[in-house]
């Protein structure tokens, strides 16, 4: 093995599976959050969450069979982590078994029909009322550019099949509140502002991008997430509604399994074979139940 | 004046209320004091929330004629009446020493001796009052509309809607309330969100002719958790100060689209601090929001409201957190506990939190909204001076010792001022050395610097 093929190898190892791109992404997220806030993430809370996540991912695949999958379960760890605020470290335990307990228990023909850190923080909000909350603001601006940058390659690297709607719920959005300030008379800067937090980022790249909670066609897709994002916007504008995109996505989930049904495509499986620089095919499809081919994967 | 003060207390129309602050409620001992003038035209804003209901009570240091004071304040509703008030300016002052940052004094014994310590502490104390008289004129047609009208204490309050912005700036010029040029915009924003103008000015046949004005009180119910600033940064008088005293029973406020802070605290400082603590506050305040671009709302202060420690004031009593407006206080399940034996402050369950921002149009583009955290960690602003021990440093091995610990304590404690305040670290030196912090006033040679893998495994 020639040393000179290592960064070249790393990559490949990293590249076969979209996953390894938005852990490596999330965990940048997670370090900017450490170092950076006073209000933010704490190494604790990721070992809670961890602990919450993968202990429902033995129990979820000991019920419906199957290999056990770690990776999505760390993604939803990791999107935990740096999303929810709460006063216990339990509470990131808790939303971990919620969050993936109900990816195996609320599916649609196949599908789950929640990303589970959303519908986690969701339920946790509902269950505990404020000592459950979400902090859009903590991130500040400095490290968002940066941000951005790395969520935007992260996604480009992994599945570029989901940029699409990625780029459909920010630009519904950044339209919405762009127009809004048009309309009011308001200085560019306030729309600008509402749209550099760091949570609408990991909201952006890491929850609503999930490609196995979103409609398998692009024009389904791309209709969900502006239906995600008007309904955002309508939370913040009108009703003032805490984390409203996470809130949106959550009540507008029940489309999912609908758009499908109406716009039908093939189906997401992670890890699709896919040819590295060396021409290989690399095999990393997780084989469902035997006599069920659907993946029980799902990220975040 | 006017104009500045309309700008500053704008929103809020924060514009002027100041008082005097009584020095007698320091429960330690009391060894420095920051100028009062520390924060000019600073708007302080007590918030009490409990789920959609709030009370807002609005004070600033407003100096000069009251006839000039006035105040115009975007609000989403026209409240009743009743539900304005106006406060005892006693209050704002008691929220701000009570949570004021504060700088702890300790005293090293006789290092041959046990150590013992004792607690001073100071504080940054209230603002200076002052006030005066208003007029009135009439309304006029201007698609302005008086929605309602009140008298309340010395204030004539108007609540205004209108169809434009130029019609209602029109009319404020011309009833004397100044609005600042290029505030068009802002207002025509907040009139297209189907907002009305609170707008208050002094009556002076109501008014007893005291040195201050009192602080309005609003109560209202709605579930937008927020205090409009964009007026106060429409005049290029740069930036504008502004503490909020949030008040909930659940814990800690944080800003929604801002990134909160903490003042960084509990740090050792050089004993000349004690007679510079006001200038201390202002430049470490100074230049935290240099560090963070101007971008970033600090938390100066987080606490359980049933105690303190140290106390910079005692906590205030249920009689003046109810003025304040903590509407639980009384409802089923808060009523006042006993703590037998407990000579301490009676228990109330209401969690401060003291926000201090320095904001413009640019770093502070929009209206600030806030959001109710479950977090009730205490958190304070806490500066420390560790008086050394003066005397014979050859009377006994522990003292020989005890004077190569002070030399490193003071540089550490000069490289914490630098960090915290920005000050050149050779003046702070050098005051300290004129001060009698040096190895030299204690005659004790600056050794060289011990190896690091000396210290590593402490064979040195």
């Amino acid at each position: 093995m020639d040393v000179r093929d290592a960064p070249s190898q790393i990559f490949g190892a990293v590249n076969r599976d979209a996953r390894h791109w938005q852990i490596l992404a999330l965990s940048g997220l997670f370090l900017i959050s450490i170092l950076t806030t006073d209000y933010g993430a704490r190494p604790m809370h990721l070992v809670s969450a961890l602990a919450g996540t993968m202990t429902a991912q033995i129990i979820g695949t000991a019920i419906v069979g199957g290999r056990f999958e770690w990776k999505s379960a760390a993604i939803t760890s990791l999107s935990l982590t740096i999303l929810m605020r709460a006063v216990a470290p339990w509470m990131w335990f808790v939303a971990g078994l919620i969050g993936i307990g109900l990816k195996f228990a609320v599916r649609y023909n196949g599908k789950h029909i929640f990303n589970p850190a959303c519908i986690a923080i969701v339920a946790m909000c509902l269950l505990f009322d404020r000592d459950v909350w979400v902090s859009p603001g903590q991130w500040g601006q400095a490290p968002l550019l940066l941000g951005w940058a790395a969520a935007a390659a992260a996604l480009v690297l992994s599945s570029a099949k989901r940029l699409d709607i990625a780029l459909a719920f920010f630009g519904t959005f950044a339209a919405i509140l762009i127009g809004r300030a048009l309309w009011l008379g308001d200085p560019m800067s306030i729309p600008m502002h509402q749209l550099s937090t760091g949570t609408l980022l990991v909201f952006t790249f890491f929850m609503i991008t999930d490609p196995r909670s979103t409609p398998d066609s692009r024009i389904g897709r791309i209709l969900f997430a502006a239906l995600v994002a008007i309904l955002s916007a309508w939370f913040i504008i009108v009703p003032n509604v805490l984390a409203a995109p996470i809130m949106a996505l959550a009540a507008l989930s029940f489309l999912t399994p609908i758009i499908d049904r109406v716009l039908p495509a093939d189906r997401f499986q992670w890890g699709k074979p896919s040819k590295s620089k060396e021409g290989r095919i690399h095999e990393t499809q997780t084989p469902g139940r035997s006599g069920d081919a659907r993946p029980q994967l799902a990220r975040l | 004046m006017k104009l500045r003060h309309l700008a500053g207390a704008a929103m809020l129309g924060l514009s002027s209320l100041a008082f005097s602050a009584p020095a007698s409620a320091f429960c330690g001992f009391f060894v420095a004091k920051a100028d009062t003038d520390l924060f000019n035209d600073a708007s302080k804003v007590a918030l009490v929330r409990d789920g959609d209901r709030t009370v807002i009570t609005m004070a600033s240091n407003f100096r000069g004629d009251v006839e000039e004071f006035a105040m115009v304040i975007p609000v989403v509703d026209v409240p009743e009446e009743e539900q304005i008030n106006v406060a005892n300016p006693g209050l704002i002052d008691h929220l701000d020493q009570y949570t004021a940052p504060r700088l702890v004094e300790y005293h090293d014994e006789n290092p041959c001796d046990m150590r013992r310590y004792r607690e001073t502490m100071a504080m940054s104390a209230g603002p200076v009052p002052e006030p005066a008289p208003v007029a009135m004129e009439e309304a006029e047609d201007l698609g302005v509309t008086i929605e309602a009208e009140y008298e309340v204490g010395e204030y004539d309050i108007l609540i205004l809607s209108a169809e434009e912005s130029d019609g209602l700036i029109t009319w404020l010029n011309a009833n004397g309330y100044k609005i600042p040029d290029g505030a068009e915009e802002v207002v025509g924003s907040y009139l297209k969100q189907d907002m009305k103008f609170f707008v208050a000015k002094v009556n002076l046949e109501r008014h007893d002719g005291s040195a201050f004005l009192r602080p309005i009180q609003v109560a209202y119910e709605h579930e937008d958790f927020m205090l409009p600033i964009r007026l106060g940064t429409v005049n290029a008088d740069g930036k504008q100060e502004l503490f909020v005293f949030a008040m909930t029973r659940k814990g800690r406020v944080e800003t929604l689209n801002y990134k909160t802070v903490k003042l960084p605290s509990d740090m050792d400082v050089p004993i000349f601090v004690k007679d510079e603590f006001g200038d201390f506050y202002k430049d470490m305040f100074a230049h935290q929001v240099d560090k963070h671009d101007g971008k970033a709302v600090f938390t100066e202060y987080a606490w359980d409201m049933s105690w303190c420690d140290p106390c910079a004031a005692e906590p205030l009593s249920r009689s003046q957190l109810r003025e304040l407006g903590v509407m639980w206080l009384d409802e089923a399940g808060n009523e006042p506990q006993t703590r037998p034996g407990w000579g301490g402050p009676e228990p109330v369950d209401v969690f401060v939190t003291r926000l201090h921002v320095r904001y413009d149009g640019e770093t502070f583009p929009e209206d600030l909204t806030f959001q109710v955290t479950g977090d009730r960690q205490n958190y304070q602003g806490r500066y420390v001076l560790r008086h050394p021990w003066r005397g014979d440093f050859d009377q006994c091995e522990e003292a020989r010792d005890y004077a190569d610990t002070l030399v490193d304590r003071w540089d550490r404690e000069a490289e914490n001022l630098v960090k915290l305040t920005g000050w050149d670290e050779d003046e702070i030196k050098q005051k300290m050395a004129d001060g009698g912090y040096s190895a030299s006033s204690i005659d004790v040679e600056p050794k060289p610097k011990k190896p690091w893998w000396q210290k590593l495994w402490g064979n040195g």
